[in-house]
């Protein structure tokens, strides 16, 4: 499991306390979800096109996509608010799709957080055991703990309307919680935070998942949230998955271009393969002229394929890089077109001779980094190796 | 409340603003006075005078009017007012719930609207004789009726108690249901299936979560139901009988037959009197409402995004 473990200066540590609330850290408990070729569609529009995949237990997984590429509705399906058109979902092997969705071992943060405006916070995380007609002792113990490790114990008796937007979040994975589904369902639960407040959310959610070890489904359009907590991510577009696969296999191998210009920002340039030397590839890029590439299995001479490199792999200099004895650099001169400085790092964008833009991102100087600042108009050296790169077939 | 508060924050500071609230409830407060508070009063007034020789009132002080109500006759159609008027209103709820609820969340919202308001384009008598066309002896149900075969002969469906509710209730729908209506439009639905989600049956979410937040408009729609229908007069005239005679015809009745102005301005205090009553009432189910104890929630029914 992809662990996260927060500076405890900045974020409060989650109280390691209640017994009765999750188990020893790591014990994979919940759910194995699994999902058959799910399909589904809205009147002409097809929100679900024949998705598969499997969700083992206690995994924290992401869905990944720009809005409308089917994630929340495949979330909806297995929560039960839809019925697929076709296709199966089953919790450890047995199909839930005949049940209703109260009658499903799995739970749902909205994205709106839904919190009844009706009850305080204590009975909105009360509510699932009031239904079950719980007594009243064990509602207060119970409600007492989930409200601690969502850390809203001194705001039990407030309404929703008088919390921030990170409390209603709170109280939103409380109340999903205290049922103990096996499958907890995250839908765009930050996407109403502020930027600063997301991050210490997502660190939470983090810490809590590795708490009560149930599977967490988390959809997000953000990729930034998904490469931090997920254990594996299913990126997805107009109703298929395109690729799912560890946080780092997607940033670093995306399967399609759609998944590469997705996740993190990319250069991306269309040529056609010159020559095959072992793993090393030469593709005559039109306007770059030949640039290197290593890769596994390299695709045949003269066919079309499109280099891929992220801006933070190249470098950018103001004087030629000293001839190095490596044989798998790429250079290439441009000029500085626009930069764009922000904080930590500037992106810049280069303009080659050729007229083609490469973005390129270079995190700020610390002391052991010379060279004098790269302003606008100046004329620069970018360099990469071939091992940065990689090659996407034709699309 | 409000240009009060202005008032009063104003008033310290240097450049100080005139409040003109109170000249411009002008023309309304005028208009409220002379045609509704004094009109009132002079029912007020009435009711404790004695009853003038040939109808009108005597100019002197008098019990005689309030005496006389404690008789078996107007404690009955009391009874009876207050029968029809509650089952009417329970039954124009229960039947607006729905109602509400489906033009809410139907997509022709518009189209919905406009079916319920168009009747108010057709005089409300003219209404009430169309259901005459319908329920009477000669009436397109008896004739269906007997066409089908279910029936030998016409069934009695006018006036009765039966018919009286029947035409109240649809008379008094299009107020039930135009509240009703603006709440749930304003509910957040995910909230349904948060309920569904954490465990509740359909009917439970029904009854846990969309009815205790609508409730201002419930409340809002028993009002608009029970006041007017408490004070019925032209349908229990037209399709009542004698069993579903109500204060209102007992007032008309006192005024223009007995003439005994006395009596029927003591009979419309009574009417006035329980509507305030259920007025109270319900302002106080509604103060119980947690949206009102809710600061951050008194400015309307809004939810924050």
């Amino acid at each position: 499991m992809l662990h996260f473990s927060p500076p405890f200066a900045i974020i409060p540590p989650v109280p390691s306390r209640p017994a009765t609330i999750g188990g020893k850290r790591n014990e994979l408990k919940g759910s194995d979800v699994s999902i058959e070729g799910v399909s589904k569609s809205f009147g002409t529009f097809t929100a679900l096109r024949d998705v598969s995949m499997v969700i083992r237990k206690g995994e924290f997984y992401s869905l990944l996509g720009p809005s409308g590429c089917g994630k929340t509705t495949l979330l909806r399906i297995i929560a039960g608010f839809d019925d697929p058109d076709g296709g199966e979902v089953s919790l450890d092997g047995t199909s839930v799709l005949n049940l209703p969705p109260n009658e499903r071992h799995v739970n749902t943060v909205f994205q709106n957080y839904a919190l009844f405006p009706h009850l305080t916070v204590f009975e909105n995380v009360a509510f699932p055991l009031r239904l079950k007609k719980t007594p009243n002792a064990t509602v207060r113990s119970r409600v007492g703990d989930y409200l601690e490790l969502v850390q809203l114990s001194s705001h039990a008796e407030k309404m929703p309307a008088q919390l921030s937007g990170g409390q209603k979040q709170r109280v939103a994975v409380a109340r999903a919680l205290i049922n103990e589904p096996s499958v907890l369902l995250l839908d765009e639960p930050l996407s109403a935070l502020d930027a600063k407040l997301r991050q210490h959310m997502l660190i939470e959610l983090d810490a809590i998942h590795d708490k009560i070890g149930i599977t967490f489904i988390y959809v997000t359009h953000d990729q930034q949230e998904a490469l931090s907590v997920s254990d594996r991510i299913a990126v997805m577009n107009a109703g298929q998955v395109l690729q799912i696969g560890t946080p780092h296999e997607i940033y670093e191998s995306p399967a399609t271009g759609f998944v590469a210009a997705f996740i993190g920002e990319t250069n991306m340039f269309e040529g056609t393969v010159e020559s095959v030397e072992g793993t090393m590839v030469a593709v005559d890029v039109t306007g770059l002229g030949r640039i290197l590439v290593t890769e596994d299995e390299p695709p045949a001479p003269g066919s079309k394929a499109s280099v891929v490199v992220r801006p933070e792999k190249i470098r950018i200099d103001t004087e030629r890089p000293a001839p190095a004895k490596r044989t798998d650099i790429n250079f290439l001169e441009g000029s500085v077109d626009e930069p764009i400085y922000s904080g930590s790092s500037t992106k810049y964008y280069v303009r080659h001779q050729s007229g083609t833009m490469l973005k390129v991102i270079k995190q700020h100087a610390n002391w052991s980094d010379e060279g004098p600042e790269i302003e606008w108009k100046d004329k620069v050296y970018l360099s990469w190796s071939a091992d940065d790169a990689y090659l996407l077939g034709a699309s | 409340m409000a240009p009060m508060a202005v008032r009063s924050r104003t008033s310290r500071g240097p450049g100080r603003v005139r409040n003109y609230g109170p000249a411009y409830a002008g023309p309304a407060g005028i208009w409220l006075t002379v045609f509704f508070v004094a009109p009132l009063l002079v029912i007020v007034a009435y009711s404790f005078m004695a009853k003038g020789l040939y109808g009108g009132v005597e100019p002197r002080f008098s019990l005689e009017a309030y005496r006389s109500l404690a008789n078996s006759v107007f404690l009955r159609v009391s009874m009876n007012t207050l029968g029809i008027s509650l089952v009417t209103t329970v039954l124009a709820i229960l039947i607006a719930l729905p109602c509400g609820y489906y033009m809410a969340r139907s997509n022709r919202k518009t189209l919905l609207l406009m079916l319920v308001i168009i009747p108010f384009w057709t005089n409300f008598l003219i209404r009430i004789y169309a259901w005459i066309a319908i329920l009477g002896n000669n009436g397109f149900l008896n004739a269906l009726l007997l066409r089908a075969g279910i029936v030998a002969a016409p069934v009695q469906f006018l006036y009765n108690q039966v018919a009286v509710t029947i035409v109240l209730v649809y008379t008094y729908l299009p107020y039930a249901i135009l509240p009703l209506y603006s709440t749930i439009e304003k509910f957040d639905f995910s909230l349904l299936e948060a309920a569904r989600d954490l465990g509740c049956t359909r009917r439970g979410a029904i009854f846990r979560v969309l009815l205790p937040n609508i409730r201002a408009g419930i409340i809002t729609a028993v009002l608009f139901v029970f006041i007017p229908t408490f004070g019925a007069y032209a349908v229990p005239l037209l399709v009542g009988g004698k069993e579903s005679y109500m204060l209102g015809n007992f007032v008309a009745e006192e005024l223009t037959r007995t003439r005994n102005w006395p009596l029927a301005s003591a009979i419309s205090m009574v009417i006035t009197l329980v509507t305030t009553l259920g007025l109270w009432l319900m302002f106080r189910l509604q103060g119980k409402a947690p949206q009102a104890k809710d600061p951050a929630r008194s400015g309307g029914e809004r939810r924050a995004p």
